[in-house]
């Protein structure tokens, strides 16, 4: 029987398999940010131990990095203390560090594809749940709890059991001003936030080949809020495009023999998935998130959900607890509902093209009055890139705030929160209770949908404009 | 990490079902660089309620901790498993957890013990009616015992092993250096490094 992408790049990175014991999987890219990695290094030096492969680790720091003044200390001391023990330990351990500063600097998930470092058909670990993102490239890549940091410090392994596979196949093409960001919030709410528990996710079909590399790691980025430990999309001519000339990127012979065998990474005609769901790209809208989970989105035209048209009581009581958390009406339609904050940014949402996105709906056009709206870019060379293209003038002109990279309002462990009650349409991947600032209330969005709703203060699609 | 073999205690239930990370420890708390003080930062925006069921008298001391489905979803966190042991509990019961803090539960001692709705919410009104009523779960027989019920749970043998064991990976797996040599040698010349 043949087997399937994710199949075979688990099957060519085992190490060692043995009856009844999990296989031991050797990691080919290790990413190391401040917060999960501490008490890791702390872990190796307890014990004595050295990092096995530093040549295959690679830290930065991001989710405690203020986006205004990079060059001066963070004035939060345990920030600062977070980021210095990270300093401290990838300088003893010999690890290349990306420092607040650096023109290297960025989110760890958009400096890997960034430097050519994700490949196809490697494993990659992060001690971060969005590690799903390099899926885009056909990588295996999944995020890990912090006692699995140290053990890839290591050993360079983990111990893994194989996980089960699942078809995500969007058929048919997705209309004009529907994004990647609004396919993949239609298909959490369509296979709920528990949908993809134990299995790695293929995203297949017409809509998803036609997908930039960045609109790909946009998907597989959120393959976790639909439970799945990773994502993976299948690499082609637009892969290997992206990747050519990139600093990590193989080059001459060693270029032609990787794209060879990076041609092989696909699944098997008769390759069986444990699980399939088919959606048609064609009948997709916008999207956006009304609830305290990103199973809880509805099409931009919808109203707010009543509770009592759930039939599961777990669903049910979900639903009532975010409406009250949310301050939200059963009955409400979306674009009624007006926000304070639009935040552009994060792993999600923080590249060029969703920089471009945004540009292209601000221009000529003002923030509306009230509304605070943040662009922050998911590295320094984004930011570079984007100020190189004029998109910074754009956006300052209309009255947004153009800031410097890092993780930002996506998680509150930064300056950049919201205030308790205050409402935000945001591009980044998780709506739930206080993760933008305790009582703040996330609707999530595409990068278009956040231009858009920034201009007429309540959430809107740019062709409502 | 602390070897699990049985546990008999208290439970207490969370009516509540995606409890996300984010929820069982604030990011706020992920500041930290050491290995203690998160029992402080366990559900902090939730125990704000005096009614919340943490913040119950009734459920003082209690080590098993009875959640809906989807418990532990969303940040990788592991400060949430460090969270829920340094507060006093051993064991979760839910019908279906996130992959990773499941994961990270059994690296720690922490049992993640899936049972299905029906037993989750028939343990739930048990103690809701009864915060006395004594629990007791069993690794070596899979087994979740309370009043005249019993409910066995599934976990592979291998973890089970471990968590009865209270044995770390790390030392497992440096057991097999050579296989690990012998891998490396054979990987793609290709492969990028970051220096």
């Amino acid at each position: 029987m043949g087997r399937t992408l994710a199949e075979k790049v688990y099957d060519a990175h085992v190490v060692r398999r043995a009856e009844g014991e999990p296989d031991l999987l050797y990691i080919d890219l290790h990413l190391v940010h401040e917060v999960t990695s501490p008490q890791a290094f702390d872990g190796l030096r307890m014990a004595g131990r050295q990092v096995r492969r530093p040549d295959l680790t690679i830290a930065t720091e991001d989710h405690n990095v203020p986006t205004t003044d990079l060059l001066r200390p963070i004035a939060d001391p345990v920030s600062r203390t977070q980021v210095e023990t990270l300093r401290k330990n990838c300088s003893d351990f010999g690890i290349r560090l990306h420092p607040m500063g650096d023109a290297g600097q960025g989110i760890v998930h958009v400096i890997g594809p960034q430097l050519g470092l994700t490949q196809p058909g490697t494993t990659v670990v992060c001690g971060d749940s969005h590690t799903s993102t390099h899926g885009a490239f056909g990588a295996l890549a999944f995020g890990i709890g912090t006692s699995e940091v140290e053990h890839v410090l290591a050993t360079q392994t983990l111990p893994q059991v194989k996980p089960k596979t699942m078809a995500v196949t969007v058929d048919g093409a997705l209309p004009e001003g529907v994004t990647a960001k609004d396919l993949i919030l239609a298909i959490i709410a369509r296979i709920g936030t528990g949908g993809g528990q134990g299995h790695v996710i293929e995203y297949r079909g017409e809509a998803i080949r036609s997908l930039s590399m960045e609109g790909r790691m946009t998907v597989c980025n959120m393959s976790i809020e639909a439970g799945a430990r990773a994502g993976m999309i299948a690499p082609d001519e637009t892969t290997f495009a992206y990747l050519e000339g990139r600093p990590h990127a193989p080059q001459g012979e060693e270029w032609e023999r990787a794209v060879e065998y990076w041609r092989s990474l696909r699944t098997d005609d008769d390759a069986v998935f444990d699980k399939e769901v088919v959606i048609d790209a064609s009948a997709l809208t916008p999207f956006v998130t009304w609830g305290t989970n990103p199973g809880q989105g509805l099409p931009l035209g919808d109203s707010v959900p009543d509770p009592a048209s759930y039939g599961d009581p777990a669903q049910r009581q979900a639903a009532e607890r975010a409406l009250e958390y949310m301050g939200l009406t059963a009955g409400t339609p979306l674009r009624d509902i007006a926000v304070d904050t639009v935040f552009v940014g994060s792993c999600t949402n923080g590249r060029i093209e969703d920089l471009r996105a945004v540009a292209g709906v601000l221009r000529g056009r003002k923030v509306a009055d009230g509304v605070r709206m943040l662009v922050v870019p998911g590295s320094m060379k984004v930011k570079k890139q984007a100020e190189d293209e004029g998109l910074d003038e754009v956006i300052s002109a209309a009255g947004a705030q153009w800031r410097e990279a890092g993780c930002s309002m996506c998680l509150a462990m930064n300056p950049d929160k919201l205030t308790p009650g205050e409402r935000s349409a945001s591009t980044s991947n998780r709506n739930f209770e206080g993760r933008q600032g305790p009582g703040g209330r996330t609707h999530l969005v595409s990068p278009a949908v956040a231009a858009a709703t920034a201009v007429t203060g309540r959430l809107a699609a740019p062709a409502d404009l | 990490m602390e070897a699990f073999t049985t546990y008999t205690g208290r439970a207490v239930p969370l009516r509540r079902s995606n409890v996300d990370t984010d929820q069982i420890i604030p990011a706020v708390w992920l500041k930290q660089v050491s290995r203690t003080g998160f029992d402080k930062g366990l559900f902090s925006a939730w125990r704000e309620d005096p009614e919340f069921v943490l913040n119950q008298p009734r459920y003082e001391g209690a080590g098993i901790l009875v959640a809906g489905p989807d418990f532990g979803t969303g940040s990788s966190r592991e400060h949430a498993v460090w969270a829920l042991q340094q507060y006093g509990f051993r064991v979760v019961i839910a019908p279906r957890f996130g992959d990773i803090f499941r994961n990270n539960s059994t690296k720690m001692g922490l049992l993640p013990v899936v049972l299905t709705a029906e037993q989750v919410e028939d343990i739930q009104a048990g103690v809701e009616q009864d915060p006395a009523l004594e629990i007791t779960v069993d690794l070596e027989r899979r087994e979740v015992r309370y009043g005249a019920e019993s409910a066995g749970f599934e976990i592979d043998d291998y973890t089970r092993w471990r968590l009865l064991e209270g044995l770390d990976d790390i030392g497992l797996t440096l057991r097999h250096g050579d296989a690990i040599t012998e891998f490396e040698g054979r990987r793609a010349p290709w492969l990028p490094v970051t220096v």
